[in-house]
């Protein structure tokens, strides 16, 4: 048995243990297949977001060359100094990243949302996002606010080149959505992964580890309280046997006394008074615990 | 009568300095120089292509990596010494000719300095960065004042654009005006004063110096029309803008500061010649905007200037030549460093 305390808890085997080692299995199963079927959820969830995070990776590169090639023209038409003469006009950003919270089966991941901010200081939500899956409504938005966004720029470069750093602007605007959304799924994936890795952890030891140390117990219990049983049941057929040979015994004995006192009356008892006792002694001491 | 004058004196305070242009001239990269360029892998064999030709001293001293910034700014460099090589042996007016050609350089360096004071930003860093070809002794003076006040002041007392600025910008204009617009008024007064400083040197100088400053008005006009179509910049701000000189003037002027869309603009632009040429030549061959007819017109114009001797305009067209040079290079450099073989024959061959 020590060689097994392992696998089962260290209960004193009882039918009070028993029940409460039984509700903890069924709660433990109960956990198991919940647990199972989170972490199938998340896992779906991982596979649509990986599968999303290589097409946004592939679609990064090819934003982010054309954004750096949109510069390199940007810098041949105009010089090599414009830059910094754009970097000196900005006073506000007029891309921020809003950030809230979505709930997945439990996992917390980060949702990014673009900001555009025009020169009034007005803030539009991500419509630039929405602008790339091709929702009609946002993309009037949109157009409307690269308009702006050109506004504001194209007076860098007025005399020259203006219209490559406006081009320019737009392709890092757009390499910049792409990024944000990217940066989104990737923390997502990295979050999930963990959760999924966490979930199935869990899953692993309820199933190998707790669930079978329960059973274990349960056996346990059982085994040992079937042992009692038999003991007990030993015990009671051990007594009752020693009581039925007692009182054949005593019969045996009260059937010698009467064979004896009927001896006593065939021949004449020469004294009364040890009759008497005799008589006596067997009314007072009936008990088969006599032996003379 | 004119061009006569010229050839009797020219050499004797010129001549020389000349001869010096002619020679830098003739270290410009060749087609096949270029070529060569484009074939190129990596950074490190234009490194070893350019060894072979004029940029050999800046760059072989230069650790890996390079970058395409990294060349472009060492070109600059050998361009900056040979232009102030030359600007030191020179006599007047070629001086003043040549100041007149660093007032473009000023110019983008000043505004950014009053950009930069106007956003408190640290003055000494921005200073790093101008463009040595453009600075001036007061430019250390303006990084110490703080208020758009003492700037204004400052501007007027101690640069050489102080007239420019007097005359276009007023104190009022620098804390309010939109900082590009007040860096094309400048450069349209610089435009128009040294326009008439060529006038006033006359002869072969004039004749040539002329028609380029009056295609760089012209040019100067169409970019910002186009550019500020569809922006918040009125008609009158525009038309504020456009210099006084050049082939446009009046006509093409007043047609184009109406002008709405970029329809319009072709339009009035068709019954010019040369304009007309150049749209055709940009819708013509693909992957070319109007822009790069510009610049290739421009390299034209430039390497005209060398055609014809005692003169002033080879001056001009060695500077721009050389900067053409360098774009071609940083051109062929970005495209080598982001593997984008299409777009790598976009430069503009010189000779």
């Amino acid at each position: 048995m020590a060689s097994a305390a392992g696998d089962r808890l260290n209960v004193v085997p009882s039918r009070m243990t028993l029940t409460q080692i039984k509700g903890r299995l069924a709660g433990a199963n109960k956990g198991h297949s919940m647990l199972k079927k989170k972490s199938d959820a998340l896992t779906v969830r991982l596979r649509s977001i990986l599968k999303q995070v290589l097409e946004k990776k592939n679609l990064t590169g090819d934003v982010c060359r054309e954004a750096l090639i949109s510069l390199a023209v940007a810098k041949y038409i105009v010089g090599e100094d414009f830059k910094l003469h754009i970097m000196e006009n900005v006073d506000k950003s007029s891309l921020k990243v809003s950030f809230h919270s979505e709930n997945i089966a439990g996992v917390t991941i980060p949702v990014f949302e673009k900001v555009s901010v025009d020169d009034d200081g007005t803030e539009y939500y991500g419509e630039s996002v929405k602008d790339i899956s091709g929702n009609g409504v946002s993309k009037e938005i949109s157009e409307g606010l690269s308009n702006k966004f050109h506004s504001y720029v194209s007076l860098s470069g007025l005399s020259k080149g203006g219209q490559q750093i406006a081009t320019c602007g737009e392709n890092f605007r757009k390499a910049a959505d792409t990024l944000i959304s990217l940066a989104e799924l990737q923390t997502s994936f990295t979050l999930l992964d963990e959760a999924v890795k966490i979930t199935n952890r869990r899953v692993n030891a309820l199933e190998n580890v707790v669930i079978p140390r329960l059973e274990n117990t349960v056996a346990y219990i059982i085994s040992e309280l079937d042992e009692l049983e038999r003991e007990e049941f030993f015990r009671l057929k051990l007594v009752q046997n020693w009581k039925e040979r007692e009182s054949k015994n005593a019969q045996q004995l009260r059937e010698q006394l009467e064979r004896t006192r009927q001896g006593f009356s065939s021949f004449e008892m020469d004294s009364y008074e040890t009759k008497e006792r005799l008589v006596e002694g067997l009314a007072s001491n009936d008990d088969s615990d006599i032996i003379f | 009568m004119e061009d006569i004058r010229d050839l009797i004196g020219f050499n004797v305070d010129d001549g020389y300095i000349e001869a010096l242009v002619r020679g830098y001239k003739s270290s410009l990269l060749s087609s096949v120089d270029y070529v060569n360029l484009t074939q190129c892998e990596t950074l490190e064999d234009v490194r070893m292509h350019l060894n072979g030709t004029e940029y050999s001293v800046v760059l072989q001293d230069e650790p890996s990596p390079l970058t395409a910034s990294i060349i472009a700014e060492k070109c600059s460099v050998k361009l900056v010494s040979d232009f102030q090589y030359i600007r030191s042996q020179s006599t007047n007016p070629l001086t003043k000719f040549l100041d007149y050609l660093t007032y473009p350089y000023m110019i983008d360096n000043l505004v950014l300095l009053v950009t930069g004071t106007l956003h408190e930003r640290d003055i000494g860093e921005l200073l790093e960065k101008c463009n040595t070809l453009g600075s001036f002794p007061a430019m250390s003076t303006l990084s110490i004042v703080s208020t758009p006040e003492e700037l204004y002041r400052e501007i007027l007392v101690d640069t050489p654009l102080a007239p420019y600025f007097a005359e276009c910008v007023s104190f009022d204009d620098l804390t309010e005006t939109n900082i590009e617009i007040i860096r094309n008024i400048l450069y349209k007064a610089y435009l128009e004063d040294f326009y008439q400083f060529c006038c006033s040197l006359g002869g072969t100088t004039e004749k040539i110096m002329c028609e380029i400053l009056q295609f760089e008005a012209d040019r100067r006009i169409i970019n910002i029309t186009l550019n500020s179509l569809g922006s918040k910049l009125s008609r009158e701000a525009r038309e504020n803008l456009y210099p006084s000189i050049g082939s446009l003037v009046p006509e093409g002027t007043l047609k184009l500061s109406r002008a709405e869309d970029v329809q319009s603009v072709n339009s009035v632009l068709e019954s010019y010649d040369l304009f007309r040429r150049l749209l055709q030549y940009s819708t013509d061959s693909p992957g070319k905007s109007l822009e790069d007819s510009f610049i290739e017109y421009e390299v034209q114009l430039s390497k005209k200037t060398f055609e014809q001797q005692f003169h002033y305009g080879v001056f001009y067209g060695f500077l721009k030549l050389r900067e053409q040079e360098i774009r071609n290079i940083l051109w062929i450099c970005e495209c080598i460093s982001q593997r984008h073989r299409t777009g790598i024959g976009n430069y503009v061959t010189i000779f």
